[in-house]
């Protein structure tokens, strides 16, 4: 007993015989590891770095215009980001809207009113889909989805619907609805999970009180959990936008990729990320590779700051952490 | 007035019913696009896997029949070079933050690894584009497995973190009392008990990547042939996909759907391999 407590205070009161432990190998290690963890931090500059110098000379010859004018010409070298910036902005709206109650909804049938046997393979099939791969939805988009929307939701919405500006003129098929809709899919699992763990961290006293109060599942649900979780829950909505606003190539695929700011969400549209997928290659000259740098500049920025939003209002939620949810 | 009670509280009960099945309904919803992508994966794509789609190259337009022998071999070399950039840097990473540092300071690196994961994919491709293949004049497998890695990094770094962390510490006391250096109880205790979990997070981060087609289309940029240098273009699963996917040909998009169902089995099978590793031994850590 007394040789064990000898041993373990060796570092204080080393026997005169044994010379002291090197130091060596646990402060390499310790710089070691910590070098690797700096290289996420470094990475963010690197990406900001790098985006910025391959734009720099797009920036000083376009300056603030490049933002708010809209002709896309690479012959002329007229360069505008204004209708990616808008077919950004409303395929991400249209799939927000679609998919927000959706997951919502799930999560509350998850958490709190589904029975137990059904919970754990629902969460399974919910994690498959958020691995399949964005190129794969991409391709049952054009090959099952459009001709599908284009034959039966389409023209039911144009009957519907027509005499407003957003559903009218012909069908196409791709579309900025149908890109909208894709990405509804794409964002469906990782806001359902996001929410399910916000929601699975609402103290179970909560609950017991309302129901204690002779309250039904439902109100026990309303008054005691979601408005206990309404900031989370913001929280996973902004991750959601974070990854519609990035969302590449099932977009690509479906959104018709024609630069034009129009009403009719049948008629196509192009993102930011689409057309730097479709145009970094064929960029022959320095200024339209400066663009579509400025293009990516403009996109990382955007999504740096919702995910900083997203991130602080999920933060204040869990103590622990989402990442598992969020992959 | 006893009727009117009574009457409110049948509406609470019937209100109480819809809402579930409300949200019943919103969860099958959710789960329909996968139900429906893999049965147009099935009936689309299962005909032309054959023999040929894995050993041959790919046609040129018009000649029927080929495969995808060299995009097949191209996404795992591809895995490979994004996992030597990642595994090391996420592992070693992930320890730091579990078992140096202060509280402050990691959680700020914590914030901004979770905020990396949102940067969207495309964007590393620019990044690579710009540090490699501007500077060394080329596409190249090496930039395809950089672009690739990096986004391992952040999800690896969290991963194993949290594996870490769930290590007790009587284990860390144990082998320290012993007088065993720090980093060696680090490395063949706390990473040793913990292996299975570092090991799922690496899965993972594979399945993730396994289908990323953005990152690459302007760094591994895609090959018809076999690569035999990794300074050179090469072809990947999904890069090849998203190709015949756009196509104006029939037999390419038949291709395209051979290929997808191809990708989607393998990233299941990674999944799957997940799930048995994290359900035995549950106990212990994960």
């Amino acid at each position: 007993m007394a040789a064990v407590a000898a041993m373990s205070v060796e570092e204080r009161s080393a026997p005169a015989r044994m010379a002291p432990p090197s130091r060596f190998g646990d402060k390499a290690f310790e710089w070691l590891t910590l070098g690797m963890a700096l290289i996420v931090l470094l990475l963010v500059f690197l990406i900001g770095w790098q985006l910025a110098r391959g734009s720099s000379l797009a920036i000083q010859k376009f300056g603030f215009h490049f933002l708010t004018t809209s002709t896309w010409d690479p012959v002329a070298e007229q360069f505008g980001a204004l209708p990616f910036i808008y077919g950004t902005l409303v395929s991400s709206l249209i799939a927000l809207i679609i998919a927000v109650p959706l997951s919502i909804a799930t999560a509350v049938y998850l958490t709190e009113l589904a029975p137990l046997w059904i919970r754990q393979p629902l969460v399974s099939l919910i994690e498959m889909l958020a691995a399949i791969p964005s190129v794969i939805l991409g391709l049952w988009g054009i090959f099952v989805m459009i001709p599908w929307l284009r034959d039966y939701p389409f023209p039911l919405l144009k009957k519907a619907f027509g005499w407003t500006p957003l559903f009218t003129g012909p069908i196409y098929g791709p579309s900025m609805l149908a890109g909208g809709i894709i990405i509804a899919i794409m964002i469906l699992p990782i806001i359902t999970s996001v929410s399910r763990e916000i929601l699975r961290s609402v103290p179970n006293l909560q609950r017991e009180a309302a129901y204690a109060l002779g309250a039904t599942r439902w109100e026990v649900t309303r008054i005691a959990v979601l408005s206990y979780a309404r900031k989370g829950l913001f929280g996973a909505v902004v991750l959601g936008l974070g990854r519609a606003l990035g969302e590449t190539m099932a977009v690509t695929m479906v959104i018709g990729n024609t630069p034009q700011i129009a009403a009719s969400l049948f008629k196509p549209g192009y993102t930011l990320a689409s057309v730097i997928a479709n145009e970094f290659t064929e960029a022959t000259t320095d200024i339209y590779l400066q663009a579509l740098f400025e293009l990516g500049l403009v996109l990382f920025g955007v999504t740096i700051a919702v995910n900083l939003l997203a991130q602080l209002l999920l933060k204040t939620m869990t103590a622990k952490s989402t990442t598992r949810a969020v992959q | 007035m006893h009727t009117i009670r009574a009457n409110k509280h049948i509406w609470r009960k019937v209100k109480n019913v819809l809402v579930s099945a409300t949200t019943f309904l919103s969860a099958i919803l959710v789960i329909a696009p996968l139900a429906l992508v893999f049965f147009h994966l099935l009936i689309n794509g299962a005909g032309s896997v054959n023999w040929a789609f894995f050993t041959q190259l790919p046609k040129p337009v018009g000649v029927v029949g080929g495969g995808m022998a060299n995009a097949i071999v191209g996404s795992l070399e591809l895995l490979a070079l994004g996992s030597v950039v990642g595994v090391p840097i996420g592992v070693l990473g992930g320890v730091y933050l579990a078992e140096y540092g202060s509280a402050r300071a990691n959680s700020i690196l914590r914030f901004i690894a979770d905020v990396l994961n949102g940067v969207p994919s495309i964007t590393w491709g620019v990044v690579v584009y710009g540090l490699v293949v501007l500077r060394f004049k080329g596409f190249s497998a090496y930039a395809g497995g950089l672009a690739l890695g990096l986004i391992m990094i952040p999800l690896i770094l969290r991963t194993t973190e949290e594996v870490i962390l769930l290590v007790p510490n009587g284990y860390r006391e144990a082998a320290l009392a012993l007088g065993i250096a720090r980093w060696k109880t680090i490395v063949h205790v706390v990473m040793k008990t913990a292996s299975k979990g570092i090991i799922t997070g690496i899965l993972l981060a594979l399945a993730r990547i396994g289908g990323e087609t953005a990152p690459l289309l302007f760094t591994a940029f895609g090959n018809r042939f076999w690569n035999h240098n990794l300074g050179e273009p090469i072809a990947a699963l999904p890069l090849q996909v998203f190709t015949y996917a756009i196509s104006p040909y029939d037999d390419w998009h038949r291709q395209a759907w051979a290929g997808a169902l191809v990708l989607v089995v393998g990233i299941f099978c990674i999944n799957v391999l997940v799930r048995i590793l994290t359900r035995e031994r549950k106990p212990a850590v994960v």
